[in-house]
This record gives structure tokens, C-alpha cells and sequence, in this order.
């Protein structure tokens, strides 16, 4: 469009005398240069777009509303004597985590590059700087982009909740998650989505995590691993432990966190646009593939097909889609969705038993081995068949990259493990991890809350 | 004066209160109850842990009734608490010393009515 002018003026004076063509080309030549300015300047700050700042607001609302889902799926599998505690911790990340995120995470995680890239510096803190002008890369509001990434914050921390559940004291958790939100969750989120350069350049080496693999599902999962073993088992386990209280809770939560998760994923594209289209329906394809999956391992080895194990293989699947959906197809998400729950099952009824360790509710199992899971399969189905996105995985002749996918694991499983012990240590020594053998037998609903979740009549 | 207790069937309750009503009597307690009897529990699995022997639900019935009325009262729970499979229950008769009306003060024989 904006070469047309100059083409017509340029033919209207061909055959005119030489000295107008050359009079006639220099005008032209200013004018363009005056209007060259403001058309550079639009290029390189790109105006809001109404559509997809409408899909971020809705996405950031979802990914929210995950949390309490999450809090009805921990809650319902929990014993009814620590529904409360549970539902409690859950509550406590939306609000802590959303304090800290506005005053340190955020810009922690997305700042300038500090320390060589181990974190974001401090550019942002209180927000400052962070305003409605479109975020780097996005037509979205900055103040958007950061409360959709806040809302990552809120359900990251929370996820770990299902693995010291039943046993830690209220005030040991405020300040292990809290921490944990500053020192693991925010560098791994600046090398993976922060602009890292160099050493903890992972985004920056073309690692696939579109909505959070190792930021959000490895880095909770090997964290909750470390706590369940630091913490030890609960009283009784394994077979002094009752079931799930209310599976129907579970139930509910599950289908919040699936309802959720199209937030999560197709919010992740920051844009309503093809690769926010495509992230949706495998999110919906690849969990769909996980529940059977997992169903059907229980019909075969269990002789029933459980409802616990349809709701987990739903979980384990939409883990471990959340870092390949920008990068697989429908078909490709069948493949890391059937994958998700057999890797899942095989952690959750061989490897914890055979171990030992108590991780109450399969943070580890579902989260972190089915997040490891996903963040090998973007680098098997990759194709740049993908709107938006240009890498091909192993299946695709780029076997480079599952090896980019296997360091970004690395470092997160190293980082989460040795930050998560050495934080959990800490508090330990200073106020203690674990509430009274009393307090456990009794309950934490009533020991750390004075509530109970059901009461005797009416 | 004699105390029932029959521990039954869900399924069967509302039967059981049909008789019961037909055969005039009007005072009972029922509660939900887990228990164990000759037919065991089934098992059930969560995430592949087996919870062997479980309880299951059953249907407790209390019954305080005058001499006249104790045959009456074991017949219709026999009777409509049936089956014939493992499971259908047990009612277990006790001898009854006092009872009292709260509301009227009124005790013995005439209270339970």
C-alpha cells in the first residue's frame, strides 16, 4: 500500500522532460522520508488488539479458577479430617503468591537479565514500568501480560500442596511457598520465558515450553518430591491411610482444572489467533487420550477402570501437553496424552511403592514425571506444520531437539531439587516443617484452623 | 417393655417402615451404619493401593415397644428385610427398664405409645 503512490507518480512523469523526473523523484523521496518516521515508530511498538487483550482477560480469569479446582481435586482425596487444611493452603497461594508476584516475581522473573541470566533483575519491582502499552512481542497491555503470568504464580506453588498434605504445619508452608515462588519459580520462569541469555538462555536455545512444563509442572513436581521426602511419611502409610474422602470433589476439581487448563495452554498463544486455536484443541485431545489411557491400565491390571484413575490420567495428560501445545498437532497430542498416563501409572504404582516415599496425593508422579514426559514428547512431535511455530521434533527429522528438550529438564530438576532442599532445610531449622504427632492424629482442620469441614448435625 | 435393634439392607429400609407402620408402630430410630458381618467387605482400589475387608453400608433400626407388640414388630422386619443372600441382617431384642416422655413427664408403658 504504501509503495503505490510512489509508483504512480513515477510513471505520470515517464517521457516528461529530465530535469521534472529528477525534481519529482527528490520530492518524493522527502515525502516519503517525512511519513517514514511515524510508520517506523508504528512498526516497532504495535498497537493493542482488542481481540486477543479480550482472550488474555478471559485465559487469565480460567488459569485463576484452576487453583480452587485444584484445592477440590486435592481436597476430595484427602481424609475428611484434612479437607480444610487442604482447601486452606490452596486459598493462602492466591493470596500470598499475587502480593509477592506484584512486588518482587514478576519482575524477578521477566526483568532485565541479572547475575549472568540466573534471574531478572529488578527493573520491574512494584511495578514500575509495567503499564498499558503493549508488552514486548504481544498486543496485549503490559499490566495484562503480567497478571495472566501472576496467575502461573498462584497455581505453580499450589501444586506442591498434594505432597506434604496432611502433615505440614500452616506457617511452614506460607514460608516455603512464598520463597519458593522467589527463588525457584521465578529464575526457571526467566530462563525458560524471560529473555535469558547465555547459560540459562533455555527459551533462548529454542527449548519448546509454550505454557509451562518445566516452569510450572517439572519445577513443582521434583520441589514436592523433595518435600514429601523431607518431611517423611504420614503416620501409618501405607496402610494406616484411609481413602479419598470425597471422590466427587476430585471429580469436580478435575473438570475445573481440564475447564482451566484452555486458559493455561490457548492463553499462552497471548493472542486470540491460530496457535492459541491449535493449543486448545490439543489440550482437549491430549487429555482426552491420558483419562483412557489410564482407564484402560486400570480395566487391565486392576480387572475395574477406577474414576480416580480416569481423573489422574485427565491430569497427567493435560501436564504434559502444557509445554508441547504450541508446537504438536491433534494427532501428536494423542501420542503425548497416551504417554502422559503410562508413565504417570508406571510412577505412581511401581516407582513410589518400590521407593518408599510418601507423596501423598502423586504430585511427583503426576506433575513431574508426566511433565517430563511432555517436555520430551514437544521434542518428538514438534512440527512446524504448527501455526507460530517453526521448530520440527524428532519425528519430523530434528533430532537435535530432544536433546535442547532433555538440558531445559536438566536444569530445571537440578535447580528445583537442590533450591527446594536447601529452602525446606532452612525452615526446618528455624520453625520446624512437620506439625505434632497429636496435631496429625487429630487433624489439621481443627489443629492449624479451628474449623471443621463437616459438622456432626445439621 | 423390650428394645429392638435390627440392622438391615439400605435397599430394604423404606419396606421395613411400610410394615412397621401397618403393624401400628410409630416409634423408631434409624441411622446409617458401616458394618461387617459373615459376607465380609468388598475390596476397593485407589491409584492401585488395594484397602482390603472394607465395611459396608448398612441401616440400623431402634424400636422401643410394649410386650404385645414385640412379635409384631420382629415378623414385619423378617418379613420385609428379606432376601435370602448373606447380608439381610440381624435383629437383636433386649429387655427394656425405663422410658420417659420428655414432654409429659409420663413413664413406663405409656410413655413408648
Amino acid at each position: 500500500m504504501r509503495s503505490n503512490p510512489q509508483v504512480k507518480e513515477v510513471t505520470a512523469v515517464r517521457g516528461a522532460d529530465g530535469r521534472w523526473i529528477g525534481v519529482l523523484l527528490l520530492l518524493t523521496l522527502c515525502l516519503l522520508g517525512i511519513g517514514a518516521r511515524p510508520l517506523a515508530a508504528q512498526e516497532t511498538a504495535p498497537a493493542i488488539d482488542s481481540g486477543d487483550t479480550a482472550w488474555v482477560l478471559a485465559a487469565s480469569a480460567l488459569v485463576l479458577l484452576m487453583t480452587p479446582g485444584l484445592a477440590f481435586f486435592y481436597g476430595g482425596l484427602v481424609r475428611r479430617k484434612n479437607v480444610l487444611s487442604i482447601l486452606a493452603q490452596c486459598f493462602l497461594c492466591m493470596a500470598l503468591m499475587t502480593i509477592l508476584w506484584v512486588l518482587f516475581g514478576f519482575s524477578l522473573a521477566f526483568g532485565s537479565d541479572a547475575f549472568g541470566g540466573l534471574v531478572g533483575g529488578g527493573d520491574y519491582f512494584f511495578l514500575s514500568g509495567v503499564g498499558f502499552e503493549p508488552w514486548d512481542g504481544t498486543t496485549i497491555p503490559a499490566q495484562l501480560f503480567m497478571v495472566f503470568q501472576g496467575m502461573f504464580a498462584i497455581i505453580t506453588p499450589a501444586l506442591m500442596i498434594g505432597a506434604f498434605a496432611e502433615r505440614m504445619k500452616f506457617s511452614a508452608i506460607c514460608w516455603f511457598t512464598g520463597l519458593w515462588l522467589l527463588v525457584v519459580y521465578a529464575p526457571v520462569c526467566h530462563w525458560v520465558w524471560g529473555g535469558a541469555e547465555g547459560f540459562f538462555g533455555l527459551g533462548d536455545d529454542g527449548a519448546l515450553d509454550f505454557a509451562g512444563g518445566t516452569v510450572v509442572h517439572i519445577n513443582a513436581g521434583v520441589s514436592a518430591l523433595v518435600a514429601a521426602i523431607l518431611l517423611g511419611r504420614r503416620q501409618g502409610y501405607p496402610q494406616g491411610i484411609s481413602p479419598p474422602h470425597n471422590l466427587p470433589f476430585a471429580v469436580l476439581g478435575t473438570g475445573l482444572l481440564w475447564f482451566g487448563w484452555f486458559g493455561f495452554n490457548a492463553g499462552s498463544a497471548l493472542g486470540a489467533n491460530e496457535s492459541a486455536a491449535n493449543a486448545f484443541v490439543v489440550t482437549h485431545v491430549a487429555t482426552a487420550a491420558a483419562a483412557a489411557t489410564w482407564g484402560a491400565l486400570d480395566w487391565f491390571r486392576e480387572r475395574k477402570p477406577t474414576l480416580l484413575g480416569l481423573i489422574t490420567g485427565a491430569v497427567a495428560g493435560l501436564v504434559a501437553i502444557t509445554p508441547a501445545c504450541g508446537s504438536v498437532n491433534a494427532m501428536g497430542a494423542l501420542g503425548v496424552g497416551a504417554g502422559a498416563s503410562i508413565a504417570g501409572y508406571f510412577a505412581v504404582t511401581w516407582a513410589k511403592v518400590k521407593l518408599g516415599y510418601d507423596d501423598s496425593l502423586d504430585v511427583f508422579g503426576v506433575h513431574g514425571v508426566a511433565g517430563i514426559w511432555g517436555a520430551v514428547g514437544a521434542g518428538l512431535w514438534a512440527t512446524s506444520g504448527v501455526p507460530g511455530n517453526d521448530t520440527d521434533g524428532l519425528f519430523y527429522g530434528n533430532a537435535a531437539q530432544v536433546l535442547i528438550q532433555l538440558k531445559a529438564v536438566l536444569y530445571t530438576v537440578v535447580w528445583a531439587g537442590v533450591v527446594s532442599f536447601v529452602l525446606l532445610k532452612l525452615i526446618d531449622l528455624v520453625i520446624g516443617l512437620r506439625v505434632s504427632p497429636d496435631s496429625e492424629r487429630i487433624g489439621l482442620d481443627v489443629t492449624e484452623h479451628r474449623e471443621t469441614a463437616y459438622t456432626l448435625v445439621d | 417393655m423390650k428394645y429392638l435393634v435390627a440392622v438391615i439392607q439400605p435397599d430394604r429400609l423404606n419396606a421395613v417402615l411400610d410394615a412397621l407402620q401397618k403393624a401400628e408402630i410409630h416409634l423408631v430410630t434409624v441411622s446409617q451404619v458401616m458394618g461387617r458381618g459373615r459376607q465380609k467387605g468388598l475390596s476397593q482400589v485407589y491409584r492401585s493401593h488395594k484397602e482390603a475387608g472394607s465395611l459396608l453400608r448398612k441401616v440400623k433400626l431402634e424400636i422401643a415397644v410394649n410386650d404385645d407388640f414385640v412379635e409384631a414388630a420382629v415378623d414385619a422386619i423378617r418379613r420385609e428385610a428379606h432376601s435370602g443372600e448373606i447380608g439381610d441382617g440381624k435383629i437383636f431384642v433386649m429387655a427394656l427398664e425405663e422410658c420417659y416422655r420428655i414432654r409429659t413427664g409420663e413413664t413406663g408403658s405409656v410413655a413408648i405409645g
